[in-house]
């Protein structure tokens, strides 16, 4: 079991992730971020490598991903800071990002050297479920890599029972069609959805994520997942004075604590 | 048809293309793809098509025997006139078949990237037709360099978006298109511009350009009583004009096929678009292909004076062609291109898109043998270009 399993065997409800992109606002501040956001009750991270052309996110993610960029963040890079991930953080790791800088990293070289520094799982918006089938799932395996999938208002019931299948940890469900950084507006269209979701009584946990930001729709998202993950709001989060000091605020007003 | 080099049924040309593509646009990629496979047996559906091409776009497009640029250069130099379609370029030909495909999707809203704003007028032109709503996405640095395109779109009732984000060019405008589409997925339908793309928007962006050589094979057979040139030559962007002046010589292995990157400032120059000779393989908008890139992956900025080449990649078929040696792929540079422009002014009274003008620049490094028979893919008319060739040469 990695890490992620052993947080799902032992935690099914109001699960919390976090995620950030690696190098934003500043080049260096990557484990830093990861040990507050732990100490602030994050269940699990996941840690964003830029790309240049993010077509999955919105303006809030692409702007970091730009600056993370310009601060000289590379895959090279971020696997030199989290040399010191294991020593400093507990909490379940992903890496996210785009499958093109893992293609010209190598995917077995990416995959080894995640395994190294202590990662749990990938996720990747761009690798659909063919491709991962075909060239990738052995070598997920072998470095007990989990792959997270994604599901969508719009995918077919046959297609979620496969990757349903295919999932090891837990199935990211998105809440409505759209890139990162949307506002939820929560419809009974999409309560509709999570119940759906929810009565298909999925063998993996379900993750709420995409448009989650305050306490409201954290709170929506628990009521049918497993949980919920927080991106861009985060993300806005860093771009403000002390972002550091103040992570412990910023969680507890997504999930204040009982 | 094309066992050789042809796509196999997950989208794939050999190492190349497939769908990468976000989860959210699974089900819309998955109906297009079902919709793209049906309509290319369905009778209505071809009857509509060649209907449109004939009577709206003004196909065939002429193949024209050259004669002032056959004794310069000497072989049978013969222009496959797209630059005589309507709305001045082969990308027409594209938005014709897409649009029935997505008015048969029962698509209500069509979205469109566009560089030299050819394809998005091409988007804007059928959707005007179609009485469609129509969204164009344009970067930024090509809506002032390609103003007067950016008021026709206006004009045909397009809404017109500037793309802000990266480099403010045509990978961006496809990046902002594909975001779109990920929020508007049931109503609308993005009307890709080149044979790029996930599966089966390369396949089916070919297919609806292999009219040009189709028509081209018909007509050299009555001008040259050979349907089979010694050389065929195009321009390539992303691939969409090449593709389509290619698709019907692929299986013929004496025809040689040579497409022409724009090499901006020279190659080597860090100022380029020359995908073939600077990328490497990886996936860029939902294809595995070849693009130019970082040692780390991120995507590099191309350049070239023309918007209709400033692309950091290649279609997926067209890396396989290079790849398997099919195709050569070369390149001519800004300064060139801008030269063979002029020339076909001055010696055939045609004024060519910039684009095209690559494909001329390269029968300079060409030698031939007397009686050979060579096309070029003409692929749009230089209006849209005229401030640039004014300034340069200084009319
Ligand atoms: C006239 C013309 N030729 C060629 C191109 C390049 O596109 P493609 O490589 O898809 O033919 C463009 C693109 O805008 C164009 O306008």
């Amino acid at each position: 079991m990695n890490r992620l399993q052993t947080l799902f065997a032992n935690k099914k409800n109001n699960l919390l992730s976090i995620y950030f992109t690696a190098g934003y606002p500043e080049l260096n501040t990557t484990l830093d971020i990861a040990v507050a956001l732990e100490q602030s009750g994050a269940d699990f991270l996941e840690i964003g490598f830029p790309y240049s052309d993010p077509v999955a996110d919105g303006p809030t993610i692409q702007q970091s991903s730009e600056k993370a960029l310009e601060n000289g963040m590379t895959l090279n890079v971020l696997f030199e800071q989290l040399k010191q991930l294991r020593e400093r953080v507990t909490i379940p790791v992903l890496l996210m990002g785009y499958i093109n800088p893992i293609v010209q990293y190598g995917i077995e070289r990416f995959c080894k050297k995640a395994a190294e520094v202590g990662v749990d799982g990938v996720i990747v918006p761009d690798l659909p479920i063919y491709e991962y089938e075909k060239l990738y799932a052995d070598t997920f395996k072998q470095n007990n890599l989990s792959n997270i999938f994604l599901v969508t208002p719009n995918t077919s019931e046959e297609r979620i029972r496969k990757i349903d299948r295919l999932s090891n940890s837990f199935i990211y469900l998105l809440s409505s069609s759209s890139i990162t950084g949307s506002t939820l507006n929560v419809s009974t269209s999409i309560e509709d959805y999570y119940k759906r979701i929810k009565a298909m009584e999925l063998d993996n946990p379900t993750i709420i994520g995409f448009g989650i930001s305050n306490n409201a729709s954290y709170n929506k998202a628990c009521e049918y997942a497993n949980g919920a993950i927080v991106g861009s709001a985060f993300v806005k989060h860093l771009a403000t004075d002390n972002h550091l000091q103040t992570i412990p605020d910023f969680i507890n007003n997504i999930r204040p604590k009982l | 048809m094309h066992m050789k080099y042809g796509v196999d049924e997950h989208g794939y040309y050999g190492d190349f293309g497939g769908a990468y593509i976000p989860e959210m646009l699974y089900p819309n990629i998955e109906a297009l793809r079902a919709q793209y496979l049906k309509v290319l047996d369905d009778d209505d559906f071809k009857a509509e098509y060649d209907q449109l091409l004939k009577d709206y776009v003004g196909r065939p497009s002429p193949l024209y025997h050259a004669k002032r640029y056959s004794e310069k250069y000497g072989a049978n130099i013969f222009f496959k006139r797209e630059d005589l379609n309507h709305t001045g370029s082969h990308k027409i030909n594209n938005a014709i078949g897409q649009i029935l495909l997505a008015e048969r999707l029962g698509k209500k809203r069509i979205i469109a990237e566009t560089g030299a704003g050819q394809h998005g007028v091409a988007t804007a032109t059928v959707c005007a037709l179609k009485g469609l709503e129509c969204v164009v996405y344009m970067g930024e640095i090509d809506m002032e360099r390609q103003a007067p395109n950016v008021a026709r779109m206006k004009m045909l009732g397009a809404k017109v978006v500037p793309a802000t984000s990266g480099s403010k060019t045509l990978k961006d405008a496809t990046n902002e298109a594909l975001r779109d589409w990920i929020g508007n997925p049931e109503d609308t339908h993005y009307i890709i511009g080149s044979a790029v793309g996930p599966y089966p928007y390369p396949e089916m962006v070919a297919k609806f350009q292999s009219i040009i050589s189709f028509e081209a094979k018909k007509q050299l057979l009555e001008q040259t009583g050979s349907e089979l040139p010694q050389y065929v030559l195009a321009c390539v962007g992303g691939g969409s004009n090449a593709i389509g002046m290619f698709y019907n010589f692929l299986d013929d292995e004496t025809v040689k096929l040579i497409a022409v990157e724009a090499a901006g400032k020279g190659v080597e120059t860090g100022h380029s678009a020359a995908t073939t000779s600077l990328g490497k393989e990886g996936v860029l908008h939902g294809t595995r292909t070849i693009l130019m890139q970082t040692d780390d992956g991120q995507v590099v900025e191309p350049y070239s004076i023309s918007a209709g080449l400033d692309y950091p990649g290649i279609g997926p078929q067209h890396a396989h062609l290079f790849k398997v040696n099919r195709a050569e792929y070369v390149s001519a540079t800004d300064d060139e291109a801008l030269n063979a422009g002029l020339l076909a002014c001055q010696l055939e009274g045609i004024i060519p898109a910039i684009e095209s003008a690559h494909a001329l620049a390269h029968l300079e490094k060409m030698t031939f043998n007397p009686g050979d028979n060579v096309v070029i893919c003409l692929s749009g008319r230089g209006d849209k270009d005229l401030d640039t060739y004014i300034k340069h040469f200084g009319y």
